[in-house]
């Protein structure tokens, strides 16, 4: 590839997945980072008991997403050829992980009963 | 009172760490060149990948220039594409599109053929009689199939008697994969081959190879399958050093290598192949094979004055030009892109990325009046792919070196998941943005 830049990048993205898919995707994902923000800011901590709640979840999401990525690529973990491979399914893996734990703590946090006692 | 388990984290804190991260995704877009007032005429042959992504920057970067793009095709082919819909991975519609839907505004589209070029008056005629002068001309017609050169070949048998055509479009290529269907299931001998002209994606015959011996052993049928490659010429692969890779890899995988075999004949009723060689044409018989016809350049080029003046490249008609300007060396203002431009490399989508940045410099430069120094180095990429799953990311340049994109990360020479995935996710959007001329 003769150069990579971010421009190029999106552009290939939204090529990947439609522009509107592409661009969805990414105001989803800042929602939920802004949402994240925005419970962090309120509460002024990370809740602990959300926090463990959604960790719980984290290696589904991983597990998810390697196999999402698996299915739509035709491929299987017998392809993993080098260390390479082995580093790209574990950050897929993260991204899941990642993902999945973010989501579930915003959805506790917004879901929490407003003048309820936290403890 | 805060709970024990709950983490401190200042509002502060993450607010500095969200701006670091917005000034972070607001690097790396260059500023955009200004755009070049000019009433030049240019002339654009053809609308496939090299057309089409020539016309997109040239409308990003001229103001008042006529650009007029010529082809008859209504269809734009996705050509990466061909092997996995051969491979059964995708269905033929991966690789289709419209001509249109990729042409930017701003270009002049003329459906018909080009009939005629007169590089001394300036000037080509279409099919329907028309008249189009320029002041530059880009060559971006690809090339010509040559199945006439193939004795007893028939399109219409391609799907049916273990007879596949992975290079004749979309549809035959879907076909192919049915034909290799069968013949992993039932088993027998697949002979496979390369033409011994230049050739478009030289790394696709031995893709289908390496896919032939994969799918019999995933079906468990590949004790009845004989796998025969037979080379144009001495090598498997004109980089060396890929080429001791390949055969290695042919090896391992029980791969029978025959070298100086060009194919001459099909009979399908026999199921016979006619190979020439340096002792004399022999006949082998075989139950599946992948026809690929010489490939040359189209009429509209072989009967113009542009052509090579002799040796093969003059007899198969590729353009004259500067290997690393892609400008022709006896009419300087005409360029070729893609497969028609007589170069040593780069008859890959991969390399027509890099060679319409260059063109497009040394235009602009010719319409500011100053020198460009851009040179395209015979960048080519080929995704080898080795099996179902997994590939190695082959880019090399004119002098035989390999030039990995993304060296000590991406292995060239190693069979990879990476790679595979690039090939299967990544190409053809990285394709289509570069029609669009954003990559």
């Amino acid at each position: 590839m003769k150069e990579l830049t971010l421009e190029t990048l999106i552009a290939v993205f939204e090529e990947m997945y439609g522009p509107w898919l592409f661009w969805a995707m990414v105001v989803v994902a800042a929602l939920i980072t802004v949402a994240f923000l925005y419970v962090l800011i309120r509460d002024r901590t990370i809740e602990g008991r959300y926090l463990a709640r959604a960790e719980l979840t984290a290696p589904i999401g991983a597990i998810a997403a390697i196999l999402f990525v698996q299915y739509i690529t035709s491929s299987g973990f017998s392809d993993i050829g080098g260390p390479i491979d082995v580093i790209v399914v574990l950050m897929i893996g993260v991204a899941g992980a990642g993902g999945l734990t973010f989501l579930v703590y915003v959805a506790q946090a917004f879901m929490r009963q407003p003048g309820k006692n936290r403890n | 009172m805060d709970h024990p388990d709950r983490i401190a984290l200042s509002r502060r804190g993450f607010l500095g760490m969200a701006a670091g991260g917005m000034a972070l995704a607001g690097t790396g877009a260059p500023a955009r060149a200004q755009k070049v007032t000019s009433s030049a005429r240019i002339v654009i042959l053809g609308a496939g990948a090299a057309g089409t992504a020539i016309a997109s920057r040239l409308v990003q970067r001229l103001d008042g220039a006529t650009i007029t793009i010529v082809d008859a095709r209504k269809r734009h082919l996705y050509q990466p594409g061909f092997t996995l819909i051969a491979a059964g991975l995708k269905p033929a519609a991966y690789s289709v599109s419209s001509t249109a839907e990729w042409l930017p505004r701003g270009v002049e589209w003329v459906d018909e053929a080009a009939a005629e070029i007169d590089p001394e008056a300036n000037r080509i005629v279409t099919t329907g009689g028309k008249s189009i002068g320029y002041d530059f001309l880009i060559l971006a017609t690809g090339l010509k199939l040559d199945w006439d050169a193939v004795e007893g070949f028939d399109m219409n048998l391609v799907g049916t008697n273990g007879i596949g055509a992975v290079y004749a479009g979309p549809e035959q290529a879907e076909a192919t994969w049915g034909a290799l269907n069968r013949f992993t299931d039932e088993g027998g001998k697949a002979v496979l081959f390369r033409p011994a002209t230049e050739m478009k994606c030289a790394g696709a015959p031995l893709k289908y190879a390496f896919l032939t011996d994969d799918y019999a052993r995933r079906k468990g049928s590949r004790g009845r399958v004989e796998v025969h490659y037979h080379a144009h010429g001495g090598a498997l692969f004109s980089v060396p050093i890929v080429n001791e890779k390949v055969r290695m890899l042919f090896d391992d995988r029980g791969i029978r290598v025959q070298y100086n075999h060009v194919m001459k004949a099909i009979d399908p009723g026999k199921r016979i192949l006619t190979f020439a060689t340096p002792d004399g044409d022999i006949e082998t018989d075989y139950d599946f094979t992948n026809v690929i016809p010489p490939m040359i350049a189209p009429d509209v080029i072989r009967n113009s004055p542009l052509p090579w003046q002799e040796g093969a490249w003059g007899a198969q008609g590729w353009a004259e030009v500067d290997k690393a300007t892609m400008r022709h060396v006896r009419y300087r203002n005409v360029f070729a892109i893609g497969d028609i431009a007589g170069v040593p490399k780069g008859k890959t989508a991969a390399s027509v990325k890099w060679q319409v940045p260059v063109v497009e410099d040394h235009l602009l430069a010719d319409i500011e009046g100053r020198l460009s120094p851009a040179a395209f180095n015979g960048y080519t990429s080929c995704p080898m792919i080795t099996r179902v799953g997994r590939a190695m990311l082959i880019e090399f340049d004119y002098k035989d070196n390999l030039v990995p994109s993304f060296p000590g990360v991406i292995a060239p020479l190693e069979e990879l998941w990476i790679s595979w995935l690039m090939k299967e996710v990544a190409l053809k959007a990285t394709y289509n943005a570069m029609l669009r001329g954003k990559a």
